[in-house]
């Protein structure tokens, strides 16, 4: 119900982020209100007789008991069009580069309202030619394109919920995101006119026509994720990790490299310096997909961990919400979240600040049910209006858990709702094997998809030999057991070599080093073929134990060096050169075997 | 803007009291309740139901009378008046002199809780400070901007530590070292302590270069919050307005968070894990985040935390927390200490997450990197093969695992335990090499031929 102008809110409580207004005839959940003389952003978020209790996105100092409160019948929204792209925002999408020129300080004040799209730029139109007046549009529509960026085409597209008669579209030409390009009739006979952009809830999932299952990987570059933990477009994965186990790295490493088309990234109250790295970074990284600049297709979020705690929990929203709009145009979006833990520790102060009853370590009871919204929102779908158009969205959310510890709630109920979970091992870290995922306790559910989907690329021998360098490293695991009590002298020379493959592999394959030029990115082709050389190797060597060649002979040999060095090593783009070491291989073997008289 | 004074309080309780019947009182205003014959004391309104404002008044509520105290609402938050004269002088939590010398008297004054830095405006931290530490410096590198705490336990000697990092601390390319300044805020230290810091200062001459804010042990609690904004805030000021360099060092954390869970549970918030409040992360954060480098402004903010781990346990709340908003963590360990290595660093624990982009080739040399990944493996190694050897005996490992074992003795012994001496960045990293050349060629995989080529076979296999 519209609010009448008589009407006077007003503040009558303060406490934490939070503020309780009174005067209203009616209140709605999830209005945007703006608080006190300054107009700080806020959002009813509980409503109780002629109360309302308000999160207020920015700090509370100095606001009054009898503050003015003012309704503006609005939900918490984006502003979604070109413009979003290779910029970015704050939690509750103001952009962070806008606000700097504006206050002319360093430091971010309160009370700023600012719009997320430029008002003023120009952007070239190109209508979508099949449109002619007359023709009946919907929501989902693609009613022309705009270049975003060098490597973004974005759709424009007739806003979900939205259908009418084409009166007129826009020739070719320069708009400013607000200019009318296009105009409808209505089921109502009232004329609406459409713009470049449109808002859209953010608590309010965007509309498609049907989700699909998941059929193709979303290639990392990352050897144990695309080998061993494989995540497909549209996939789910969560990433727990003490810290400095790498969380934030691998999220890097996932922004920078995926196969994805357009990249979000949250930074959800983490460290300002963290997002300053990919604001300095990414402009100067090339992406290997396409070889324009990184940022091209990158849009950040950053609420760094002291930003208002309110905000935060708006960030996810947020993030999900322009995921959504790219989904929409048919692209493939990897949404990284960094990390999921502040969000849910905004949810529990928030929480604590309604005097909600707490359940598990003071999170609110409805913890779960907000993290299964939030990733139900991911996935690949067929979008809504024509021409038809897939498009996904991939969640990647890091982990906080207190001490390292993978039963607390928020893991506990992230892992209900994720089908790939990368448990960074604190270990592993210790000892800079990186990235330091624990091939033991992680998981993905996409293996048999992956497998169909290898068999069409051609790489039909991927999953045995997934298979057989696994097992490989669950008996070493086994034998690390055995050899801490008697060492591994004492072990039999067959179980010396599954000892010493497993260290191959795990120096030389698992291990990837995010900051050398040639290991940050590693090609699918090349981490099959390391694969391949790595169970020669090993298939070669079993022959020759087995004949009674002695271990040491093995362990000696230069291939072993080699053989661990090669992702540095081999160039990416001249992976032909790994056939040489196949040559080593077979050249040593042979040579072990003719010393000790017989043919392997 | 209008204050308001107002006599009587409601309710007191700990270090709370509540006022009803009031109006006009802002969120988070400054306060001061005047006693006859006693210095006021010091709050901040920290909630308001409707008429009921409840306040935390910094010196305790002890000795207050219900109906008799005048409550003075000043009508904006505090601020601290700041000025460059500042430095070379001891104050307590308010800003107010403890050294005998007039106050501060400033145009100019800031709010002691700051603003978020806006990312876009941060400079990323790349110039390295050299600590004249082997441990440190080649494998942990401290860089300007950085904020890092040491993790320690009861009887370490991470005091001992903070003293030589502050006495050696040469930044890389620091252009006219009078623009550098360290801020000193003591949280609940031991008298002992705050004693040990002060001559640290007298004896390295940089007792002029000072600022001091000190909540002692015996001070109150809800004070203690406010110690590390003060000096912040100073800090802020020095570095973003002024220029300088500064180095922040707080002592410690824990205390804080002592005090922070003091105050929640006064408060009657909601706990979380071992009673701490939920909201300690963002708490914590509105310290820590307060360092780094800003553009158009020539200083920095480095900030060194003490953080003494309750039972020496780095999962305890105060420790994960920190750790998880932090650029990393210098973890000092007790058996090392035990076994009279000095400083007992914790190579493999500690970490240093700004490492990566302060060294190398145009920062400290070429072969920092690679070197510093070899040796953190092989130690690691090594270390595997010691535990191995309490089990089996030493005798009875290989000779592979022997060498690795016995180079984790040389590293702890020649490299981590160097006393309280000063060693240059290039004689940390050339006595790296020189440990490395102890191991055969084929252990060393993570450095390239042509700098084995270079630092070991081209200077003779013995040069230690």
């Amino acid at each position: 119900m519209p609010h009448s102008a008589k009407e006077r809110a007003r503040i009558v409580t303060i406490k934490g982020s939070t503020v309780e207004v009174r005067g209203l005839s009616s209140y709605r959940m999830g209005e945007i209100t703006y608080v006190g003389e300054e107009k700080l952003i806020g959002e009813i978020i509980e409503i109780e007789r002629n109360f309302a209790t308000v999160q207020v996105y920015e700090p509370l100092e100095g606001l009054k008991i009898n503050d003015p409160v003012y309704p503006t019948g609005k939900s918490l929204s984006a502003e979604l069009g070109p413009g979003l792209l290779s910029n970015i925002f704050d939690g509750i999408q103001r952009p962070l580069e806008q606000i700097k020129k504006i206050l002319s300080s360093s430091f971010i004040q309160r009370g700023i309202h600012i719009n997320a799209l430029d008002r003023y730029k120009n952007w070239l139109f190109e209508p979508n030619k099949d449109l002619t007046k007359g023709h009946l549009v919907k929501g989902g529509d693609v009613l022309g394109s705009v270049q975003e960026t060098e490597t973004i085409k974005s759709n424009i597209i007739v806003p979900p919920n939205t259908n009418g008669e084409l009166l007129s579209i826009q020739e070719k030409g320069e708009f400013k995101i607000t200019d009318p390009i296009v105009e409808l009739k209505g089921s109502d006979k009232e004329k609406k006119e459409l713009t470049l952009m449109h808002e859209w809830p953010v608590r309010v999932a965007r509309p498609f026509l049907k989700k699909l299952p998941v059929s193709e990987p979303l290639v990392t570059g990352q050897r144990i994720i695309d080998m061993f933990f494989p995540i497909t477009k549209g996939g789910t994965a969560a990433i727990p990790g003490g810290f400095g186990t790498g969380k934030t790295i691998l999220q890097h490493q996932l922004s920078k490299w995926s196969n994805a088309d357009v990249v979000i990234y949250i930074g959800c109250g983490e460290r300002g310096n963290e997002m300053t790295d990919v604001l300095r970074e990414f402009p100067k990284l090339v992406d290997p997909h396409t070889q324009n600049p990184l940022m091209d297709r990158t849009l950040l979020i950053a609420n760094v961990s002291n930003m208002p705690v309110a905000a935060r929990e708006a960030s996810i929203y947020m993030g999900i919400t322009m995921a959504e709009f790219y989904r929409d145009q048919g692209f493939n979006v990897l949404l990284t979240a960094d990390s999921t833990s502040r969000w849910a520790e905004a949810l529990r102060e928030i929480a604590g600040q309604l005097e909600e009853m707490p359940v598990e370590e003071g999170y609110p009871a409805y913890l779960g049910a907000r993290l299964a919204n939030f990733y139900e929102r991911a996935g690949q779908v067929v979008t809504i209006g024509s021409p038809y158009r897939e498009g996904s969205i991939n969640i990647t959310a890091a982990i906080s858990p207190p001490g390292g510890d993978f039963s607390e709630p928020v893991t506990a109920n992230t892992k209900r709702f994720v089908k790939t979970f990368w448990g960074l091992d604190s270990n592993l870290a210790n000892r800079k094997h990186f990235p330091s995922i624990d091939w033991l306790n992680s998981y993905s559910g996409y293996i048999k998809v992956i497998e169909e989907w290898a068999l069409e690329a051609n790489l039909e021998d991927w999953g045995r030999y997934r298979q057989e360098m696994f097992t490989i490293l669950q008996k070493d695991d086994e034998l690390q057991h055995i050899a801490e009590l008697i060492g591994s002298k004492a072990l039999p020379a067959d179980e010396q070599l599954i000892i010493l493959v497993a260290d191959i592999i795990k120096e030389g394959f698992l291990q990837q080093n995010a900051f050398d030029k040639i290991d940050s990115f590693c090609p699918i082709e090349k981490q099959m073929k390391m694969m391949k050389l790595m169970l020669l190797f090993y298939n070669r060597a079993e022959v020759l134990i087995k004949n009674g060649c002695p271990i040491s002979l093995i362990i000696g040999l230069k291939t072993v060096q080699i053989l661990k060095r090669m992702k540095e090593d081999v160039q990416n783009d001249n992976i032909i050169q790994m056939n040489k070491i196949e040559d080593y291989i077979h050249t040593d073997m042979e040579e072990l075997g003719s010393k000790y008289g017989y043919k392997v | 803007m209008a204050r308001i004074t107002v006599r009587g309080v409601s309710e007191i309780r700990g270090p709370i009291i509540i006022i009803e019947g009031v109006t006009g009182i802002r969120m988070g205003e400054y306060l001061e309740v005047n006693l006859p014959n006693k210095p006021s004391r010091k709050g901040r309104v920290l909630a308001i139901e409707e008429e009921r404002v409840i306040i935390l008044l910094y010196q305790g509520t002890y000795e207050l009378e219900k109906d008799e105290i005048e409550t003075e609402f000043f009508g904006r938050t505090m601020q601290l008046f700041v000025a460059e004269d500042m430095i070379g002088r001891v104050f307590n939590s308010q800003g107010e002199p403890l050294d005998g010398l007039p106050s501060i008297y400033s145009d100019e004054y800031r709010d002691i809780n700051g603003s978020p830095i806006n990312p876009t405006s941060r400079i990323y931290p790349r110039d390295y400070i050299e600590t004249g530490i082997s441990s440190i410096d080649s494998m942990n590198t401290l860089v300007r901007g950085q904020k890092l705490p040491i993790f320690t336990g009861a009887g370490l000697p991470n005091n001992l530590l903070i003293g030589q990092i502050v006495k050696q601390a040469r930044i890389a390319g620091a252009e006219g070292a009078d623009k550098f300044a360290i801020v000193f805020g003591a949280m609940g230290l031991t008298m002992d302590d705050y004693i040990y810091f002060q001559r640290l200062f007298e004896e390295t001459g940089t007792l002029n270069k000072v600022v001091m804010f000190s909540n002692l042990a015996s001070d109150s609690a809800a004070e203690r919050l406010i110690t590390p904004r003060v000096a912040l805030t100073t800090a802020e000021y020095l570095a973003f307005d002024k220029g300088y360099h500064v180095l922040v060092i707080l002592s410690d954390i824990t205390n804080y968070c002592q005090a922070l869970r003091e105050i929640s549970v006064a408060l009657e918030t909601v706990p979380s894990r071992k009673g701490f409040p939920g909201y300690m992360y963002s708490d914590l954060a509105s310290i820590y985040e307060r360092a780094g480098i800003i553009e158009d402004s020539k200083g920095s903010i480095t900030l060194l935390a003490n953080l003494t781990m309750p039972n020496d346990d780095i999962t305890h709340p105060i420790a994960d927390l920190t750790g998880y908003i932090t650029e990393g963590q210098i973890i000092l360990d007790r058996s090392m200490h035990n076994r009279g290595i000095y400083p007992p660093i914790d190579v493999l624990g500690s970490l240093s997450r700004l490492m990566k982009d302060g060294i190398g080739e145009g920062y400290t040399r070429k072969d920092h990197p690679s070197l510093s990944n070899q040796l953190y493996a092989s130690y690691a190694e090594g270390l595997d093969k010691r535990r191995l050897a309490e089990v089996i005996g030493k005798k009875e490992l290989n000779r592979r695992d022997q060498i690795l074992y016995e180079f984790a003795d040389k590293f702890e012994d020649n490299f981590v335990n160097q006393g309280d001496n000063y060693r240059s960045i290039v004689d940390s990293l050339n006595l790296g090499w020189s440990l490395l050349s102890n191991l055969p060629e084929t252990e060393l995989t993570k450095v390239s031929e042509d700098l084995i080529l270079e630092h070991i076979k081209n200077k003779g296999a013995d040069s230690d």
